[in-house]
């Protein structure tokens, strides 16, 4: 019998850039091929080729073994293709139901929607592979994994076969990804067949039938998770081996840097996002802040680095209240600040590498005598910290926003930790980067760390917080769930912890941190 | 949301695209950053030259004698046209930079009167052209810190009430005081009047294209109040117009017997401060301030700079510089403030800043080449019989040939520029 699909030889050239190299692939019916591959890889090209959003320059795609052209994604449902993207698009003041309809709407006597009979049969495919989706429920209301449960149903109602998901992990809390595994091996076992990308190794190795791994555009090997292991897929993945865990030494924490009492910050909405928050930092000590993203962490960051208004409590770094000052005192203070949107808040795209090193410094001697800029100076500093912090970049002319994500993070890391700081906050440091820059980047957060920085980092990503902090703070809704110690928290733990749900109900947030 | 970085293969190598355009790795940045400098005039050259070519087609086709032409065969009838053309452009060129031959005869005569006769053209472009660098460079200063300044029209009038107030009010006072004071008046009014737009936008974020729009009405209205008859700036002769300066407030004129060539010393103030504003821009922290808050707010305010205070800083310099341009017009060649004091310079800069790419060099050039549009066009109108609104015409061409540069590309198939190097203007509303 022939695969479900097959891929042979696809090439998509763009100016300059081979996106994919003559790329086979196959997948067969009833079973989950993972697709993994850093940013730039050509996995997202690929499959848009398969969606019918780019049309390949060479190549040819077969379903069941019958050759097929598909130049746009309606010809790509209609040979039971279908893609749950990163970004839902779901319309959210809709129901379930509506936004399963919209495109193919049932009607009856002529012109009315037909809700019920489009509710019977979500329903019916809710129950068959188990997804559990209230056809009636506005999606608005839903939370992130069901309203992805609704995109998969989407497809399903469409009759697609092939279903492929787009870093679906990456939104979701651990115990929500155990969900969709249920989900995915539910659809597998009744014949479905599922393309699953991501770039998360563990992942990868739990749900797959198959392993393809893309470098460079081209697939540099094909596996199982039966024959493969993470370090294994790291170094396909990137051409050299990769220290997949942090290098890290016990560290005694020394003085509290950094202390947030009673903290209440409201968020865009006027809201309330963070809600009483009290917690320190100490020197030498890695604290990660948990949690599923929109729970505060944001607010948290920016109140701490001036950028957002304190409503009421205190924040204190090395004994100075920080608290509703501006955000270039709180730098003068000795503070670093990675941003979460690293585009939009931390560089300046159009400037040089130069010009963005020297963001928050480009008033002080010697980057600047008086109101001159002295170009020899902030060359020479480009030049070192390019050179030191690895920056890959034609020259340190080179604007900023041609420079690989990586590589961007790599000049922010450069700037902020260059300077002489006691307490660095990092939010998100690794989103969206390759492995190798996330390694160097972890490396570099642990050697301010050894030298006695404080540092706050946030992160989504639970792997990142228990190999880089040395203590675990979960925030749900604003406020502290709880304090654990790294080392002896498990990601059940925590996620339990991110979902809203106490494990020792008797602990107030606020014992923890005596220990660590 | 988790993993935002979305896969774009033509971001995710750079190397790739530098490669295209330096040579050898190592001699790249010096490579690229020359070839960038020579690349950014090639798209404005174009643009001018197919304005030209559109431009003469208007000619042609509003010429009666080329119908007539036409009617007697169309060999004629393209004989007659080119003809057209030709004259007309002749003469335009002859009214923006002299003829060549009199020129010429004139130096060797060695008579200074037929000298100066022959370069009268020269003169009166360079003439309009102080005003125009003034007032472009208001609005490219805007430009750069991401603030599009429509008011410069406004401002030149309310620094056309300050500065001709001192060159006349002022008496006794030598000129090396009074000179200055007169232009530094015509500073201090455009920048108040654009800083109040600039407080509201960092104050609030009222957007400045719709407050220095309204700025500008209040100001015709005010000058119209002032200098009406019986106004309190009205000179009580029955003339909507300000009493005459000073002499002691005149800019020096470069050749003070000769009444008609009315080029003076705003010229030279003009490219010192046109300069002065590359190196502000460029060279100097509040640069470095204003240009980040134009490129990025976000990114400025994680620096820590003041971003309302840069955006007041920026529309008062901005103001400054178009209050320079009435007070030299006013200082160097009116002498006093009409009641129809509008020229058009204000809007023009915007076409001025746009054509200059923003940067003072470039506005400096773009205003050479404005000035002599209108010096041409005037002599052009004199004898070749075209309306001078063809130099409207040719301007809005050129404007639009600049700001949609996908229709020059695609006229002369030129090459999609390297990512960056478009030109952002201002970010969108609110």
């Amino acid at each position: 019998m022939p695969p479900v699909l097959e891929l042979k030889g696809i090439t998509k050239r763009f100016p300059g850039v081979l996106a994919n190299d003559h790329i086979d692939l196959q997948l067969e019916e009833g079973q989950v091929l993972s697709l993994l591959g850093e940013n730039g890889a050509g996995k997202s090209t690929l499959m848009k080729i398969l969606y019918g959003l780019y049309a390949q320059d060479e190549g040819d795609i077969y379903i069941r073994g019958k050759q097929v052209s598909i130049e746009e994604p309606n010809d790509a449902i209609d040979q039971g293709i279908g893609m749950v993207h990163q970004h839902f698009m779901l319309v959210p003041v809709l129901t379930v139901a509506e936004n399963v309809m919209l495109g193919m709407e049932s009607i009856q006597h002529g012109i009315f929607l037909d809700r019920d009979a489009a509710a019977q049969r979500i329903r019916e495919i809710s129950d068959r592979y188990g997804l559990g989706v209230d056809p009636y429920a506005l999606v608005e209301d839903l939370p992130v994994g069901i309203q992805q449960r609704v995109e998969i149903i989407k497809l399903l109602y469409r009759n697609a076969d092939i279903l492929i998901l787009d870093e679906p992990s990456a939104v979701l809390t651990p115990q929500e990804v155990e969900g969709l595994f249920d989900v995915i091996r539910s659809l597998v076992s009744q014949g479905k067949s599922v393309i699953f990308i991501s770039h998360k190794l563990k992942e990868v190795l739990e749900i797959s039938d198959r392993v393809v791994v893309l470098r460079v555009g081209k697939v540099v090997g094909t596996t199982t998770p039966e024959e493969s292991n993470e370090r294994d897929l790291a170094a396909m993945m990137v051409g050299r081996d990769v220290i997949l865990s942090v290098i890290k030494q016990p560290k005694a924490p020394g003085d509290v840097v950094l202390r947030v009492r009673d903290l209440y910050v409201r968020g865009d909405q006027h809201k309330m996002a963070v809600r009483g928050v009290t917690f320190e930092v100490r020197e030498g000590e890695i604290v990660g802040v948990a949690g599923v993203q929109g729970n505060g962490q944001t607010e948290l960051v920016e109140a701490l680095t001036g950028l957002r208004t304190v409503e009421s409590g205190q924040a204190e770094v090395v004994g100075k209240d920080i608290t509703n000052v501006t955000p270039r005192l709180i730098t003068e203070v000795g503070t670093a600040h990675i941003p979460e949107d690293r585009q939009r808040d931390g560089l300046v795209l159009d400037y040089p590498v130069a010009d963005n090193l020297i963001l928050n410094t480009y008033y002080l001697p010697p980057v600047a005598k008086g109101l001159v800029l002295e170009e020899g100076a902030i060359a020479d500093r480009a030049e070192r910290l390019v050179r030191e912090y690895d920056v890959r970049t034609p020259s340190i002319a080179t604007p900023v926003g041609s420079l690989s994500g990586g590589n961007q993070q790599k000049v922010i890391v450069a700037r902020e930790l260059s300077r002489p700081v006691k307490f660095t906050v990092a939010s998100q440091p690794t989103r969206g980067l390759d492995v190798g820059s996330i390694e160097y980047i972890h490396a570099q957060l642990v050697r301010k760390r050894d030298e006695g920085a404080a540092v706050l980092m946030i992160s989504a990503e639970l792997d990142e917080i228990l190999s880089v902090a040395d203590r675990v703070i979960v925030m749900y809704e604003g406020k502290i769930m709880g304090t654990l110690p790294a080392g002896e928290a498990t990601k059940e733990e925590i996620g339990l912890l991110m979902a809203g749900i106490a494990s020792h109900p008797a602990e107030s947030p606020k014992s923890a941190p005596s220990t660590v | 949301m988790g993993n935002q970085e979305v896969e774009d293969p033509r971001t995710g190598n750079a190397q790739e695209h530098q490669g295209e355009t330096g040579g050898a790795p190592e001699d790249r940045p010096s490579q690229a950053g020359r070839r960038g400098r020579f690349r950014g005039l090639v798209l404005p050259a174009m643009a001018i030259i197919t304005a030209l070519i559109i431009g003469a087609l208007f000619i042609a086709i509003t010429d009666e004698s080329v119908y007539e032409a036409f009617r007697d065969g169309i060999g004629q009838g393209i004989v007659r046209a080119f003809l057209v053309i030709g004259r007309a452009y002749g003469a335009f060129y002859v009214g923006a930079f002299g003829n060549p031959v009199q020129i010429v005869r004139a130096i060797f005569s060695g008579s200074s009167t037929q000298i100066l006769r022959a370069i009268y053209p020269i003169t009166e472009t360079l003439r309009i052209a102080t005003p125009y660098i003034f007032a472009g460079l208001a609005v490219a200063f805007g430009f750069q810190g991401g603030l599009f300044n429509i008011g410069a029209e406004g401002q030149y009038f309310v620094a056309g009430l300050t500065s001709v107030f001192v060159g006349y009010s002022l008496r006794g006072v030598p000129q090396i005081i009074h000179l200055p004071l007169a232009l530094l008046a015509g500073m201090v009014g455009g920048a108040l009047w654009a800083a109040i737009p600039g407080y509201l936008k960092g104050k609030t974020g009222a957007h400045e294209v719709i407050n220095t729009i309204m700025m500008n009405y209040i100001a015709f209205r005010l000058a119209e109040f002032m200098l009406d008859v019986g106004g309190p700036m009205a000179r009580g002769d029955g003339r909507p117009v300000s009493p005459d300066i000073q002499p002691s407030a005149y800019l020096p004129q470069f050749f003070p017997n000769r009444i008609d060539l009315r080029v003076n010393l705003g010229i030279v103030l003009a490219l010192a401060v046109a300069w002065l504003v590359w190196w502000l821009l460029y060279k100097t922290t509040l640069g470095y301030e204003i240009r980040t808050v134009g490129l990025n707010p976000r990114a400025a305010r994680y620096a820590g700079m003041n971003v309302p205070r840069t955006i007041l800083v920026t529309m008062a310099i901005s103001g400054a510089l178009a209050g320079l341009s009435a007070a030299t017009d006013i200082l160097g060649v009116l002498h006093f403030m009409p009641n129809a004091f509008y020229s058009g310079y204000g809007f023009d800069a915007i076409a001025l800043a746009l054509l200059g790419k923003s940067h003072p060099g470039g506005v400096v050039l773009a205003s050479l080449l404005f000035g002599a549009l209108r010096a041409g066009a005037r002599n052009m109108q004199g004898i070749a019989r075209v309306p001078i609104d063809i130099t409207s015409v040719l301007q809005g061409l050129i404007i639009v040939f600049i700001a949609a540069p996908e229709i020059i590309r695609m006229i002369y198939r030129l090459r999609q520029p390297v990512k960056g190097e478009t030109l952002t203007l201002t970010r969108g509303w609110g």
